[in-house]
């Protein structure tokens, strides 16, 4: 239970600004959240959404003009939001460890693999060259790639898609990380191959009590590794709770129109349910609810004030349809079932 | 969720009287990979052909969509550029309503054949011309085919193919960053339609898209398959929407294609042993929880590919034949499957309808 395990990663109202000619845009907008040791947390959500920006702060990577504009972000209780770049960069790859899309451009083409996973490890912890290479082999062999001890000195090239996304996800193992922020790890890759990535990421976290941090578009990756989602919409969060919840029982209209637009093996439909529209600008995020102009279960609340996360069901969902005023009166009418317009 | 029991939804079968739309006979696509000529000469490197296609047949009936999916590097979207004429095939013939489009000769009668099919791509950002207006890219086809005389029939059909795609006629005069992906993508189908063709060829036409405006275009091009009678065929990689969109489905794997069958009898049974690790593999957000059959090992390099079957080395019931000998594309129990296990029966073949057998464990 989280209530007992202290977060290994607090988020409190994170709020991510960039400044352009045009104005501000909020491109993440008082976004709180908990990742508890050992915990997969999926957080989803269209291109645009805000997902890979929150993991970019978190991990200190946020490009100028882009900048935390408020909240704050605790590792292991301590804030890492307001700490000097150098002390950053200690706390990144030592017990922040990330995980890009594309495994070629996180890996430098003009040095061995070993090469690089040596210099990692030296850069954190305190072993020589023999140990480092010894580490580095048997960190190689724990991703899965078969006879590490030659592989070492091959050069990025040498290797498949799959294959160095095993090298990126040994590089973020170095130095044995408590937290690793994953943006898109399989989305590069092939169908069986994901399923590869998926099933190394998910042992990892349970040998190691790593705690994961899964940043994709892809619900069915999410639904095999994670523990719990975050959906997010519009840089904000939508809903958030246990993964089963929000996948078999979607609160929030968005959600559940997500997950209905999801076509399925053998589900023999003429139609995929869709949600109208797209999602808004950041430089026209509507008034009220984000999502207000394209839900199909809008009232005028919605467009007027902006929902907190209201807990529903087994899930928080920031949804007029779960104050509780409005909870109240048994069985409501006054909202039609079939959330979504086919 | 609207779980569609749609009764009339039975699959459109060509007859086997009806002559397919398109039909493609042991296509065969070879690319010079070789290092450079000095290269060649000086280190004594022999020239290196890469074998992308090799020997696929298949045929669509008018009104269907045949989808072909595969990892990449399994020759799927070289297919699709063959058949559309942007690579030439080594060996082979695709037959266009009845014409072997090799055998035409005449400038004006291949222009003429060029109309009736038209190609959708799969990255809308680099498949549209950035300095064009939407109305230049749409009405491309019909002034290089010449097929309305006047400008402002030209403005009149452009109108007619947005407000056809769900766009707006005004959005004609702007430029395409001035649009989302999913919105870029309609312009593509627009533009592919100016045309009046009767076969779309489409290249991962979802695949750079969210999953919510995915829907709204694997919608679209149904109805439009609807209501102009349009024939598709569909590459992707992912099964879930092949599954959705398709009539029939061909699974390919290193330049051939290893099973095809029409959708309902593959996705309920699956025959060749790849065709079960590739749907064993696809995440699937009902099975949450559950683990999923790993699958061993990597496409081979196609410059060096396996001897006998390409799947042997990752397939759990691989035998000696299968290394000595390449199995052929026969047909078995209503599909086309090329293993020698399942023929000769000693690949386990579930033949009731229901969950697929899973692989065994691999040892």
């Amino acid at each position: 239970m989280t209530e007992k395990t202290p977060p290994l990663l607090e988020v409190r109202h994170l709020r991510v600004e960039f400044n352009t000619r045009r104005g501000t845009l909020v491109a993440v907008d008082d976004v709180s959240f908990d990742i508890a040791p050992g915990e997969v947390l999926g957080v989803v959500g269209e291109s645009g959404a805000g997902k890979s920006i929150t993991g970019t702060a978190i991990i200190g990577l946020l490009e100028p003009p882009g900048r935390i504009a408020a909240g704050e972000i605790l590792l292991e209780g301590e804030r890492i939001d307001n700490l000097k770049p150098e002390a950053m960069r200690k706390i990144r790859g030592r017990r922040i460890g990330a995980i890009f899309q594309d495994p070629l451009t996180s890996l430098n083409p003009l040095y061995t693999i070993g090469h690089q996973i040596v210099e990692t490890i030296q850069q954190h912890l305190p072993m020589n060259a023999a140990q480092a290479r010894k580490r580095a082999i048997e960190l190689l062999g724990e991703v899965g790639i078969p006879a590490p001890e030659r592989r070492i000195d091959h050069y990025p090239h040498q290797f498949s898609g799959g294959m160095r996304q095993r090298v990126v996800i040994a590089l973020a193992l170095c130095a044995n990380p408590r937290l690793i922020i994953a943006d898109e790890p399989t989305t590069a890759l092939d169908v069986s191959i994901q399923a590869q990535i998926i099933t190394l990421l998910k042992r990892l976290g349970r040998e190691h009590g790593t705690a994961v941090m899964l940043v994709t578009h892809d619900m069915g990756v999410i639904a095999e590794t994670a523990d719990r989602v975050a959906v997010m919409y519009a840089g904000r969060i939508v809903e958030i709770g246990p993964v089963q919840q929000v996948i078999h029982d979607p609160q929030h209209p968005y959600t559940a129109g997500l997950m209905g637009s999801i076509p399925a093996v053998g589900q023999e439909t003429e139609r995929l349910p869709q949600i109208e529209g797209s999602m808004p600008r950041l430089t026209a995020i509507p008034r009220g609810c984000p999502f207000n102009p394209r839900c199909p279960r809008v009232f005028d609340r919605c467009r007027s004030e902006r929902p907190d996360l209201l807990p529903a069901n087994k899930t928080l969902a920031a949804c007029w349809l779960h104050a509780p005023e409005r909870r109240a009166p048994a069985a409501g009418n006054d909202w039609s079932e079939g959330a979504v317009h086919a | 969720m609207p779980e569609g029991a749609n009764p009339g939804a039975e699959p459109q079968k060509a007859g086997p009287a009806s002559v397919p739309l398109l039909e493609v006979r042991d296509l065969a696509k070879d690319f010079d990979v070789s290092r450079p000529w000095l290269n060649r000469v000086l280190e004594r490197a022999p020239r290196q052909l890469l074998r992308a296609v090799d020997g696929v047949s298949f045929g669509i009936a008018r009104g269907e969509t045949l989808s072909l999916v595969g990892e990449s590097g399994c020759g799927k979207s070289t297919v699709a550029r063959l058949i559309c004429g942007l690579y030439a095939p080594t060996h082979g013939s695709i037959r266009f309503a009845g014409v072997d489009l090799a055998s035409i000769t005449r400038r004006t009668d291949m222009l003429a054949m060029r109309r009736r099919f038209q190609m959708i791509f799969q990255d809308p950002y680099a498949s549209l011309n950035p300095r064009w207006r939407v109305e230049r890219i749409v009405a491309e086809p019909i002034r290089s085919h010449g097929l309305i005389p006047t400008e402002r029939g030209i403005r009149e059909a452009v109108a007619k193919l947005l407000s056809d795609v769900g766009l707006s006629p005004q959005d004609a005069e702007k430029y395409p960053h001035e649009f989302s992906g999913g919105q870029r993508q309609r312009i593509s189908i627009a533009r592919a339609l100016s045309s009046n063709p009767e076969f779309l060829v489409c290249d991962e036409p979802t695949s750079a898209l969210d999953v919510s405006v995915q829907a709204q275009i694997l919608n679209l091009m149904k109805d439009l398959q609807r209501e102009h009678g349009l024939t598709y065929l569909f590459i992707s990689h992912n099964l879930a929407v092949v599954s959705h969109i398709s009539t029939r489905v061909g699974v390919m794997y290193l330049g051939r294609i290893v099973e095809i069958a029409d959708t309902r009898t593959l996705f309920r049974r699956p025959l060749h042993p790849y065709t079960r690790m590739l749907e064993s593999a696809i995440p699937d957000i009902t099975m949450s929880g559950k683990a999923r059959t790993p699958v061993a090992g990597e496409v081979p390099n196609p410059l060096d590919p396996p001897s006998g079957c390409t799947f042997n080395p990752r397939c759990p019931y691989a035998r000696e034949k299968c290394r000595a000998e390449r199995p052929e594309l026969l047909p078995f129990d209503g599909a086309r499957v090329a293993c020698h296990g399942v023929h000769e029966g000693w690949v386990p073949v579930e033949v009731a309808r229901g969950e697929p057998p899973g692989l065994p464990a691999t040892p």
